[in-house]
């Protein structure tokens, strides 16, 4: 019984609200618990709508912020403490793939510079022969060569090949979790079904774990093995992917899925029923459940206390409400 | 009805060299540029071909007018030995601005030049780390940039009675606030990028970080704000200067500005002395505006005009 | 005034071999390269395709709005008859807004953020019709608002008081403020999340029915489509290559083109494996001689390398641009 390669134990990350500022507080994430276990290697979905904190969560594990309260841990160690040669190891364990192709190549130099950074930081080659295989390698997962692409400028590749290049980049390294933050959402359709083979080839045939973060939960339902989704910074509903969007309990995942356009012209959405109403602007520190004001089926007891997670049908699929208490 | 493809033909072939490829081939650049190397050239070259010990006191004629100026009631006619004319002391007109010129240059480029580096590494410093650090340096920064830098040169000018190099320093002294202020913020915008987050990634060290990914970027503009601080750095020597501030022992620009003001020089018709040290001074004022324009240009495509996407 | 009549329905809109071209130092971009199709009375056609293929150049064409360094090369656009192109800047400004409104992309973030809703709907008005008694342009931006669904208090509220959805909506309402008969929206819901997408996509619904206007909506979301519009054309770099009734594309496309993005599209219903595509799309200064999609296309044969194939009628109301057929 090995230890999970990630546990997050009650993360909650509120911004604002202290003593020398203006605003309201905002919880962006609250109490949010997940397990990654080292094997088998798994996608784990993240989603969410605008708002709903899986960016913060993003930016939690990646370590460019810290949490309010609750722990991370990576193989067993918090990596709030993490120092030196540590530090150095989450790093390249754990790495990323961000959404937007376009902003994350430093406009100044050529596409073999993200490579290069990684390969002197990390110290993977001690020539530069050695160098260009181990980047030739990392292309062929991606479906690319090198003679192809180094010498380019940013600018000049598409934006679906730079989100590749950034997979390889992240698979050079041999990571054992790949945190992609909305991967596809600035590709063209056409090519997302690319990125996202590639994704899974990685997952089987190379043992490395995704945490797939995104608000298409089209996508998420055809390559996500497990899915956590997320309202307002807490999880509404979590489970094995396939028995949560074909069999939604949550009342908010129930209106997120039933709003979803189906690309099918005989199956039209139902616009007798009415629809709650939007989201106030956030900002207020509420009690109880998140969702209360836009819920059709809410109880005077689901706004004193928030609806702890509960289990259904054994164990695979939970729900934080309590109409299935 | 979707016709031929005829109009496939309407592309149109490109120049060989545009100004997407090469951009550093802005002509506001290039033209400013030239001038102020012209300034520069003239002060290299120019002791090559003519004595610039006239620039001293009693070395010339008194009062001449330039060459192709006939004899009036104000001043004898001019003297092809002393092209641009003389001032009351016997200095050489021609011989002062071929040193003046390089002159005004020196004291704007250690004034703007150490205020910049200064600028750089406090701004970076404060805008990337943030922190007590920050607050710190801005702090400092924010207080000395409401100080009367003018009122408070004058009286240190008019105390120490500064050399050239020394007048540098004491203008460097004023204008590292501006620097630091505008590059904390670069660093402070630069800082949430993509390309940055990558590299924190990649793990690569704050300094790696700030030198190999922001600073590449920000050249263009780091270039176009030290040419306008060196601008602004030689108005503020020159302006000492025409009070009468500057040193006495070497010939420049505002000196020689302020002499013909003490000597009436325009009530004397003697346009010659004052006029020439303008035109240099414009020379090199123009010059680097049109280097600053033209490298904000080359920083922010945006403002290639119409022409650009 | 001639009235276009093409099977007993009234054409709104006709355009006739439409081209637009961006200039670069190294060529021309071909954005639109003669793009024809029709808008009958009271339908809305759906104008899909991905980035790049020139949807937007296309609306912003018929508009003449299309910006320096793009000029319209070439084309005619009837508007109940009369053509567009030919009228002088002061006729031009009538048929904009009046008889043609645009909701452009990313409209919701152009709202002047310190002019009230009020005073902006009311700037549109009297921008147009002059100066209006003030009891009666209230009752009126009032009616407005309660048509798209939002409530009254809207009136005297800033942009930044309301939420995403509402925001959109809001534009809507300034798009129909003068009773035009064709609406344009592009992308009227890209930054939308998905429950408020379809809020605002019932409220457009909602919109066109009442008040009988004719819609073209432009976008990328096939299953948005699907809800939503009666025909669909697609376009492919500048071309159109298929128009046709929504349920024939959905159900039996013929361009290959449209089949691969059909195929694309990721389901909600049902986990299948993902169809990879490769290839890229061509320069957009250089289009390929031939078809404009011959070097991505499965079935390409030597025809396609040299001929263009012409958009003809195979079947009632359905234009293909092939050499299949």
């Amino acid at each position: 019984m090995s230890q999970p390669l990630m546990e997050i134990r009650n993360a909650t990350k509120i911004y604002g609200g202290g003593f020398l500022q203006s605003g309201d507080q905002v919880i962006a994430l609250q109490d949010f618990s997940l397990t990654i276990d080292e094997k088998p290697a798994m996608i784990t979905t993240i989603a969410g709508e605008s708002g709903s904190g899986k960016t913060t969560l993003a930016n939690l594990i990646l370590g460019f912020i810290s949490l309010t309260s609750g722990q991370i841990l990576y193989k067993g160690q918090d990596i709030a403490i993490l120092k030196g040669a540590q530090r150095f190891e989450y790093r390249r364990e754990v790495q990323a793939v961000f959404q937007d192709p376009y902003e994350v190549y430093n406009p100044f130099y050529r596409i073999k510079h993200i490579f290069d950074l990684v390969i002197k930081n990390f110290k993977l080659a001690r020539n530069k022969r050695k160098a260009r295989e181990v980047i030739e390698e990392a292309l062929k997962v991606v479906g690319m060569r090198g003679e192809e692409v180094l010498e380019k400028y940013p600018h000049q590749l598409s934006g679906g090949q730079r989100q590749r290049m950034m997979v390889a980049r992240a698979f050079m390294l041999q990571p054992r979790l790949i945190v992609a933050d909305e991967p596809v959402s600035m590709v063209d359709a056409s090519l997302r079904a690319m990125i996202l083979d590639i994704m899974l080839r990685m997952r089987d045939e190379h043992n490395i774990s995704f945490l797939y973060i995104t608000h298409d939960l089209s996508t998420a339902y055809q390559i996500g093995d497990q899915i956590y989704i997320l309202y307002q910074g807490i999880v509404a509903e979590k489970g094995d992917t396939a028995a949560v969007i074909e069999n939604p309990k949550h009342p908010y995942v129930q209106l997120l899925i039933s709003s979803i356009p189906v690309p099918d012209p005989s199956q039209r959405w139902d616009t007798n029923i009415s629809l709650p109403p939007e989201e106030e602007l956030r900002g207020q520190v509420k009690s109880g459940c998140r969702f209360y004001p836009r819920c059709p089926y809410r109880m005077d007891r689901c706004l004193i206390e928030r609806p702890p997670l509960c289990n259904i049908a054994g164990g695979a699929h939970a729900v934080a409400c309590y109409l299935y208490e | 009805m979707a016709t031929a493809t005829a109009e496939q033909t309407v592309a149109r072939k490109a120049p060989r060299i545009n100004l997407w490829d090469y951009p550093w081939l802005n002509p506001k650049l290039l033209m400013g540029g030239t001038l102020v190397i012209l300034i520069l050239v003239m002060g290299l070259i120019g002791p090559l071909f003519w004595d610039v010990t006239q620039a001293r006191v009693a070395t010339s004629p008194l009062n001449l007018p330039p060459f192709w100026m006939k004899e009036s009631d104000l001043h004898p006619p001019g003297d092809p030995a002393h092209p641009l004319g003389t001032d009351n002391s016997g200095r050489d007109m021609l011989a002062l601005i071929i040193t003046g010129g390089p002159s005004s240059l020196r004291v704007g480029f250690i004034a703007a030049g150490v205020g910049m580096t200064v600028g750089i590494i406090l701004g970076f410093t404060s805008g990337f780390l943030g922190g007590w650090v920050d607050n710190v340096i801005r702090t400092i920064g924010d207080a000395w940039v409401t100080v009367p830098s003018l009122a408070v040169l004058i009286v240190l000018a008019a105390y120490m009675r500064p050399t050239v190099t020394t007048m540098a320093f004491l203008l460097a002294a004023f204008s590292w606030a501006g620097p630091t202020r505008l590059i904390r913020a670069q660093a402070l915008s630069m800082r949430e990028q993509g390309y940055v987050r990558m590299a924190r990634l990649a793990g690569s060290s704050t300094i790696s970080i700030m030198f190999r990914e922001m600073m590449p970027n920000l050249l263009p503009y780091l270039a176009a704000s030290l040419a306008g601080n060196i601008s602004g750095a030689i108005l503020a020597a020159t302006g000492l200067e025409a009070l009468g501030l500057g040193p006495t022992r070497v010939p420049t620009l505002g000196m020689t500005i302020y002499y013909s003001i003490r000597a009436s020089a325009i009530l004397r018709g003697m346009w010659w002395w004052w006029g020439f040290p303008i035109v240099v001074l414009v020379v090199i004022f123009t010059g680097f505006f049109l280097v600053a324009i033209g490298l904000d240009e080359i920083a922010n495509p945006r403002l290639r005009g119409l022409q650009a996407t | 005034m001639t009235v276009v009549r093409n099977d007993d329905w009234d054409v709104v809109l006709n355009v006739k071999n439409l081209r637009v071209h961006y200039a670069t130092p190294l060529g021309d971009v071909i954005a639109c390269n003669g793009v024809n199709f029709d808008v009958y009375r009271g339908e809305t056609l759906g104008l899909v395709g991905e980035s790049g293929c020139g949807k937007t150049t296309a609306a912003m064409g018929i508009l003449r709005l299309v910006p320096p360094p793009g000029r319209i090369v070439h084309g005619q656009v009837l508007l109940d008859g009369t053509d567009v192109m030919s009228l002088d800047e002061g006729e031009l400004r009538q048929v904009r807004w009046r008889q043609i409104a645009l909701i452009p992309q990313g409209a919701m973030n152009s709202l002047n953020p310190v002019m009230r809703i009020k005073n902006q709907i009311a700037d549109g008005i009297e921008t147009h019709e002059g100066r209006q008694p003030r009891a009666a342009l209230r009752e009126r931006i009032v009616e407005l608002l309660n048509t798209v669904g939002l409530p009254s208090r809207v009136y005297s509220m800033y942009p930044h008081e309301l939420s995403g959805g509402m925001k959109q909506r809001v534009c809507i309402a300034m798009a129909i403020a003068l009773h035009p008969s064709l609406v344009i929206a592009d992308e009227p819901t890209s930054a939308l999340d998905v429950v408020v997408q379809r809020v605002v996509a019932q409220t457009l619904l909602d919109v066109k029915e009442r008040l009988n206007v004719s819609m073209i909506l432009i976008g990328h979301d096939m299953g948005l489509q699907a809800q939503l519009v009666d025909r669909i054309a697609v376009m492919y770099a500048g071309n159109i290559v298929e128009i046709a009734p929504v349920k024939e594309i959905f159900g039996e496309s013929l361009h290959p083109y449209t089949q691969l993005l059909i195929e694309s599209i990721p389901s909600i219903k049902e986990r299948k494996p993902l169809k990879v595509t490769a290839g890229l799309t061509h320069d957009l200064r250089n289009p390929p001689p031939g078809c404009i999609f011959h070097p991505r296309c499965l079935y390409a044969m030597d025809r396609c390398r040299t001929d263009v194939p012409p958009l003809r009628e195979l079947a009632p109301k359905h234009r293909v641009a092939c050499h299949l057929y």
